[in-house]
């Protein structure tokens, strides 16, 4: 592919929709958030502000940095440059526990579940920090062992059910089928109480069904927890359908910021992201 | 529909946890009764406490190998702490408790709280390691606590306990014990260590390990074995649950190591040694990883092998070999494991995901 | 100058564990394996240089090059039956095996030449360099274990950056797949690093036993562990990190034995690799890798 010789620099305002988020404090603000991997920079001057309930699209071509803004938050990767304030708080120093406990949850493109685990404890797993017994109690089985697990448990399936996969609560999580594998992700990442919720190509591998069912749970979960959402995807009609504001991303920079129908029309992300998709189709 | 195909995992692991219980319970009534009537040769009999002490590792290292996934190469090192720990404090309190099986139990829960904290000194640099790097590191810890070992001199007299390292300065009073003596260990040890014991040591490890596994620890230990990235980005600590797993598995070695000590009259750092480590790294492995009733079954069955193939004398270690190797090829080529699946359909229903 | 006449048995003793690292670090840069039955070679090696020079009357190059040949059919051997079968296994079953091979060749070692100890022939006499009017005294093997040791370092460094079956050992060591893709023989490369590590125990063998000349079926069980260590000391797979790492943990040693206490050196050996290790995680030259995730 003959590249175009574009220079892209990045929109300096963090915020996606102004109007959004005038009175409360945000949940996230990245500001010129960048990180050198590999000899490249993979993320360079990116600003991104995310509202307390907002659902956002992080939209881009293969490569573009996504996956790897979401590893800039979660810290899986540390910054190079640039501030993270999650509700208020600078991220600086935090590890990617600290960073979980302080509100964020993530999915990963390549599901990362734990395998030998089943269903439901792959969720538990993820309610650890709730639970309050101590090693003696689990060995001796004392009573607050008992009571704590019941109450996990209970809560595990009924988490498991928005999804409506509590019946495979006993299932080996390596054995589930791959649709079930990324909503299983969610599930385990929703039940560390975030307040930002990372999702990163839930509808990769799916059917046109299954990412229906998929996107009606999105907003389910949305409504019911209340919480701020970011989402990459790659099917236009997910994130058109359920974004309130979306963020495209070309070669590590922000390239547009605006609406659904404003991204849809713009001429940059057509040629960057559209465009290219055309010419490959 | 396909749910019917996939594993119901908590009823396999329910039954596993029962049979393992059963089977222990039920080898111990046998071997008792054989014992009692004289059934069992006396070579056999010899041969129950370190079989209990061995099963017991298995079950300790299987915490760390197959549920946190982190290989060590120097457990051995923990049951060497803990023969020592254990012994010392048996002989110190011959006096004043003269009832064997209690002095045994403390003894036993001393070594497991010295190995204990010796697993949690080693632990803090270790557990920073991955992989490979992590082995060899404990495989280097193994070999200096032998090193230690070997140097430590320990005695008590009327002014108290004394110790000194590379050569003996402890200057003991007249009427005093020198305990340890460097390399040449501990002698003089009344052995009280009895397969009843033993078996109660197995049962305890056994429970400790089942419970912490079907807990949130346990989960964490899985988690974080399956996905170390993924385990983080939930929120789980790392660290504290690696340290957890492995100082848990040094106190059951630490108390295998006080049973195994006191079956003998004497001990010396060098029976723990490298090959030790190896020996019970095998019967984890051979075992299956995770699975305690496999690694028990693997600790028994090898400890009586070599005695068994005693008959063949100069080749008996020859053989050892070959089956060691034989088996990880049975067990691990797909190839022959496909041949092995297709012989026999028991396994074959289980087996399916 | 005794400081001096330390540092030089360091050295020397250093340069037979690198010689040895060598074969650990190729065979894991290239199987991701932990060949503990590398050590077992060295005294296989040193067997058949015995045997060539004492029972044969052989000249002692001419042993060495037999020990050499039988070494590399040896290790190629060893890695078609117990290795190639397990390429696709978890490593844990791997390094047992491995462990299985060491018992392997101990105890045929054991059966076809007894546990007597054999008191090994230098391979170069007993005679020494005299310097500075005798105040400094290098024995013949010091001497030649070093230079070995250099060539070897030069001319392996030349094989792995200008040939191309270098060049291929290297590609199958950052990604098997591609290799293959590539036009790679990738199992003939992998026999061929066994077969250059295995040559290089028996060199390695010949010279610790010129050097301690007991040689017993277990005489290759702790320089292999030692030299292990110093692979990893210096970055597992790397080949510069194995030398590097071989000579520093000699020369630690001697100076261990000689300041500290010889019963308590090999207790510090192994510290040292522990404070390495925690210092640089992947060893001194040992690359470390980011996880793509
Ligand atoms: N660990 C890493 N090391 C080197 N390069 C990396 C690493 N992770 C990501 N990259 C590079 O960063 C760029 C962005 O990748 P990524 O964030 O995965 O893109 P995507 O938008 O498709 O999710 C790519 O060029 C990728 O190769
Ligand atoms: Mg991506």
């Amino acid at each position: 592919m003959a590249k175009s010789k574009t220079k892209y620099v990045s929109i300096p305002s963090t915020t996606i929709l102004p109007e959004r988020d005038a009175s409360r404090e945000p949940v996230l603000k990245c500001v010129n958030l960048g990180i050198t991997l590999g000899g490249i920079k993979a993320v360079e001057d990116f600003n991104f502000t995310v509202g307390r309930t907002e659902i956002v699209g992080l939209i881009g071509p293969n490569g573009a940095g996504k996956t790897t803004v979401f590893n800039l938050l979660t810290k899986v990767y540390q910054p190079t440059t640039g501030t993270i304030l999650l509700n208020g708080r600078d991220t600086h120093g935090m590890n990617t526990m600290q960073v979980n406990r302080a509100g964020i949850a993530r999915t990963f493109q390549n599901i990362r579940l734990f395998k030998n685990l089943s269903v439901v404890d792959n969720v538990k797993a993820a309610m650890n920090n709730d639970m309050r017994y101590n090693m003696l109690s689990a060995i001796l089985r004392l009573p607050n062992y008992r009571r704590e697990e019941i109450a996990a448990h209970r809560r595990a399936l009924k988490l498991l059910s928005i999804f409506d996969m509590q019946d495979m609560a006993d299932v080996r999580a390596g054995s589930l089928p791959y649709g079930a594998q990324r909503r299983l992700e969610i599930v385990r990442a929703l039940a560390t109480n975030p307040s930002l919720l990372l999702l990163d190509e839930p509808a990769a591998g799916m059917n046109p069904s299954e990412t229906a069912d998929l996107m009606d749970n999105i907003r389910k979960v949305h409504e019911m927890f209340q919480i701020a959402i970011i989402l990459i995807e790659h099917d236009m009609s997910l994130v058109m359908n359920i974004c309130e504001g979306i963020c495209v991303l070309n070669f590590g920079h922000v390239i547009a910021k605006g609406t659904p129908d404003e991204i849809q029309s713009n001429p940059a992300v057509i040629e960057a992201y559209l465009g290219r998709r055309k010419e490959s189709a | 529909m396909t749910m019917r195909r996939l594993i119901n995992l908590k009823r396999v692991e329910a039954r596993r946890i029962y049979l393992t219980y059963g089977i222990v319970i039920l080898a111990y009534i046998i071997c008792q009764t054989m014992s009692s009537t004289k059934f069992l040769s006396s070579s056999m009999r010899g041969m129950l406490v370190p079989i209990c002490a061995y099963m017991v590792m298995a079950v300790s290292l299987n915490l760390v190998v197959g549920i946190s996934g982190e290989l060590s190469l120097g457990h051995a090192g923990f049951m060497s702490v803990g023969a020592f720990s254990g012994v010392a404090t048996a002989i110190l309190l011959q006096k004043v408790l003269p009832f064997a099986p209690v002095r045994l139990a403390i003894a036993m829960i001393v070594a497991a709280i010295f190995a204990a904290f010796a697993g949690f000194l080693i632990g803090i640099p270790v557990l920073r390691l991955k992989g490979d790097y992590l082995a060899i590191v404990t495989l280097a810890f193994g070999e200096i606590i032998k090193s230690i070992l070997n140097n430590f001199y320990m005695g008590v007299d009327s002014g108290g306990i004394h110790f000194s390292m590379l050569t003996d300065t402890t200057r003991l009073l007249k009427g005093g014990r020198l305990i340890i003596k460097g390399p040449m260990g501990i002698s003089g040890i009344q052995k009280i260590s009895t397969f009843p014991a033993g078996f109660i040591l197995v049962m305890i490890a056994l429970m400790i390990v089942f419970n912490l596994v079907n807990s949130r620890s346990g989960r964490a230990f899985m988690a974080i074995r399956d996905d170390r990235i993924a385990a983080e980005s939930i929120g789980l600590d790392i660290t504290k649950y690696k340290m957890m797993a492995f100082v848990t598995s040094a106190a059951l070695a630490g108390a295998a190591g006080a049973l195994f000590a006191m079956n003998y009259s004497t001990i010396v750092a060098n029976k723990f040694d490298f090959n030790t480590s190896i020996l019970i790294l095998v019967f984890v492995v051979l075992g299956g990883q995770g699975n305690m009733l496999g690694g028990i079954i693997a600790a028994a069955v090898l400890t009586i092998l070599p005695e068994k193939l005693r008959q063949f004398s100069d080749y008996r270690m020859l053989l050892y070999a070959i089956i060691l190797i034989v088996m990880m090829l049975a067990t691990n080529n797909a190839e022959i494991k496909n041949f092995l699946t297709r012989l026999n359909p028991f396994k074959r229903k289980e087996e399916v995901e | 100058m005794i400081f001096l006449n330390f540092f030089i048995s360091g050295i020397s003793l250093g340069s037979i564990y690198a010689i040895i690292a060598l074969g650990y670090t190729m065979v894991y840069g290239i199987a991701k394996m932990l060949n503990f039955a590398h050590g077992d070679v060295i005294m296989v090696g040193a067997y058949v240089c015995f045997y060539a020079i004492s029972r044969y009357g052989l000249n002692p190059f001419v042993g060495v090059a037999l020990a050499m040949a039988a070494c590399t059919l040896l290790g190629i051997i060893v890695e078609r039956l117990a290795y190639k079968p397990l390429r696709q296994a978890p490593s844990l079953a791997v390094l047992i095996t491995a462990i299985g091979m060491s018992y392997f060749l101990q105890n045929t070692a054991l059966l076809l030449w007894s546990s007597n100890p054999k008191v090994f022939p230098s391979i170069i006499g007993r005679g020494s360099f005299k310097l500075f009017e005798g105040a400094l005294s290098v024995s013949h093997v010091t001497a030649l274990t070093i230079a070995t040791c250099l060539i070897i370092m030069v001319v392996l460094s030349l094989f792995i950056s200008k040939t191309k079956l270098g060049k291929a050992m290297r590609a199958c060591s950052e990604d098997k797949g591609a290799a293959q893709l590539m036009g790679i023989n990738v199992n003939a490369t992998i026999s061929l690093t066994f077969a250059i590590g295995s040559g290089l125990a028996a060199i390695a063998g010949a010279l610790l036993c010129s050097a301690y000349p007991t040689l017993m079926p277990t005489t290759g069980s702790l320089p292999g562990i030692k030299a292990f260590t110093a692979a990893v000391f210096g970055g597992i797979g790397s080949i510069p990190g194995a030398f590097l790492g071989g000579i520093m943990l000699g020369v630690i040693e001697i100076f261990a034995k000689a300041y500290i206490s010889s019963q308590l050196s090999d207790a510090v050996v192994f510290g040292v690799l522990i404070v390495v290790l925690l210092v640089k995680p992947s060893g001194l030259l040992g690359k470390q890798t980011q996880e793509k995730v």
